[in-house]
């Protein structure tokens, strides 16, 4: 099993007034998903920001295998994906176009590997559509497919069901199980259970201050 | 279950000049699908030059000595006017969060965006300013001159710029604090830029305002992304 690791220990992290994060940890390994669930504001996304590096905590420090993420943000930023509440996508471009650019710029890809993400979504019918012509449910699909082309240990995810159907939301549950089977790890921020399988499982619930 | 992918640390990273010339063609073909947004500060530099003629005089010997300036004062403004666009559609749709996450120098990626910014803007601009500079008066002989001084000095307003633009980038209607924050750096460009196209409009030797425009561009170079990055950053959390 490698080293991937992330641990959060007792960050504080304040918007304005706001003490948002008040000493949170935690610690998730290979092969384990950590589904922070808690009401609007309870500082879900803002401790998924904290944790990729996009928002500094005033307190306490966010490790990845054992190193403080600031001591090399960039090397850090290779390891990880993050789906915020918006799939990452440009409207005038297609769905396979918006892969191409989004992953390409991380690592060498392949056309047949796009065809293959897409695939794996059921974007078959649309990948050769702009995505301002793409349902919600499609574009989610587009950046969950995005995501897997990654090749990750790390995934952040905010809300990573929104706008999905039935089926959707089970895809979404198989994705991360592949991904810890793979020996990734995942991160989630969720209002309703993701169906993933219970080994590795972890759950925290974030309260408001 | 069989994961059907491979996690890699490193995987098949790509280089950092791959990754900026896939956000150029990126770039470019977004520029192309949304026209409108690619004529606008060209359009505006059409309409300033062909109304200050009917606002002054049109005898040429009249209008010739102001050539430099006016081609000048409206390429300046109509750089500004799509600088707006440069980061805030990529800010607005969350590509640009992805950029900055993606382990991939956000500098590079973003001198990449300014020089798409450049070829879509100052290089078209450059190639119009000597058919407003002929229709102002200057000779056929300026034309080097005219797109010389251009080119060179909307390269600096672009890269001076995209700090600007980095700066105002969570700022809705920014517009107005960008000029603000731009003009006066751009000031030095205008005056450099202008007078190296006065000297070639009368045909004398513009060699000495064009390498202070040169230097200026090579100054914005080398600072600018990475101010433009630390901005961009700032704005992101």
């Amino acid at each position: 099993m490698s080293d991937y690791r992330l641990a959060a220990e007792n960050v504080h992290l304040w918007r304005g007034d706001h003490h948002v994060l008040r000493g949170v940890g935690f610690r998730v390994g290979a092969g384990e998903c950590l589904q922070l669930t808690g009401v609007n504001g309870a500082g879900k996304t803002t401790l998924l920001r904290t944790a990729c590096g996009l928002a500094y905590p005033e307190g306490g420090e966010i490790t990845w295998r054992g190193e403080n993420i600031r001591k090399d943000l960039h090397a850090f930023h290779a390891q990880l994906a993050y789906l915020g509440h918006e799939p990452p996508l440009k409207a005038d471009l297609t769905a396979r176009e918006n892969l191409h650019y989004w992953v390409g710029v991380r690592r060498r890809i392949e056309r047949q590997e796009i065809d293959r993400a897409l695939e794996r979504v059921g974007g078959e019918g649309w990948a050769d559509r702009p995505v301002r012509t793409l349902s919600a449910g499609q574009k989610r699909r587009a950046a969950l497919a995005g995501l897997t082309l990654m090749r990750v240990p790390l995934w952040l995810l905010d809300e990573p069901t929104t706008n999905l159907d039935t089926e959707g939301q089970g895809l979404v549950g198989e994705l991360i199980d592949e991904h810890l089977q793979a020996g990734g790890l995942a991160l989630t921020a969720v209002h309703h259970e993701l169906r993933v399988s219970a080994e590795g499982l972890q759950r925290m619930e974030l309260t408001l201050g | 279950m069989r994961a059907e992918w491979q996690i890699s640390d490193t995987g098949s990273a790509v280089p950092a000049l791959t990754a900026a010339r896939l956000m150029v063609a990126r770039d470019l073909k977004l520029a192309f699908r949304k026209r409108s947004q690619l004529v606008q500060p060209l359009a505006f530099f059409a309409i300033i030059t062909t109304l200050f003629p009917l606002g002054v005089s049109p005898e040429l010997p009249v209008l010739r000595p102001m050539a430099a300036g006016v081609v000048w004062a409206a390429a300046l403004l109509s750089s500004l006017l799509a600088l707006e666009l440069l980061f805030r559609d990529d800010a607005q749709d969350g590509t640009l969060e992805q950029y900055a996450l993606s382990g991939r120098s956000l500098t590079w990626l973003l001198a990449a965006k300014t020089a798409t910014h450049w070829l879509l803007t100052g290089l078209p601009l450059a190639l119009m300013a000597p058919l407003a500079g002929m229709a102002l008066g200057a000779p056929a002989a300026a034309v080097p001159g005219i797109v010389g001084s251009v080119a060179v000095g909307t390269v600096a307003l672009s890269l001076i710029g995209s700090i600007g633009a980095g700066l105002t980038l969570g700022i809705r209607r920014s517009g107005a604090l960008l000029s603000l924050l731009t003009l006066p750096l751009e000031i030095p460009v205008l005056i450099f830029g202008a007078r190296a196209m006065e000297l070639a409009i009368d045909g004398a030797a513009y060699g000495v305002p064009m390498r202070f425009l040169g230097a200026l561009a090579v100054l914005g170079l080398t600072l600018a992304p990475l101010a433009a990055a630390a901005a961009v950053r700032i704005n992101l959390e």
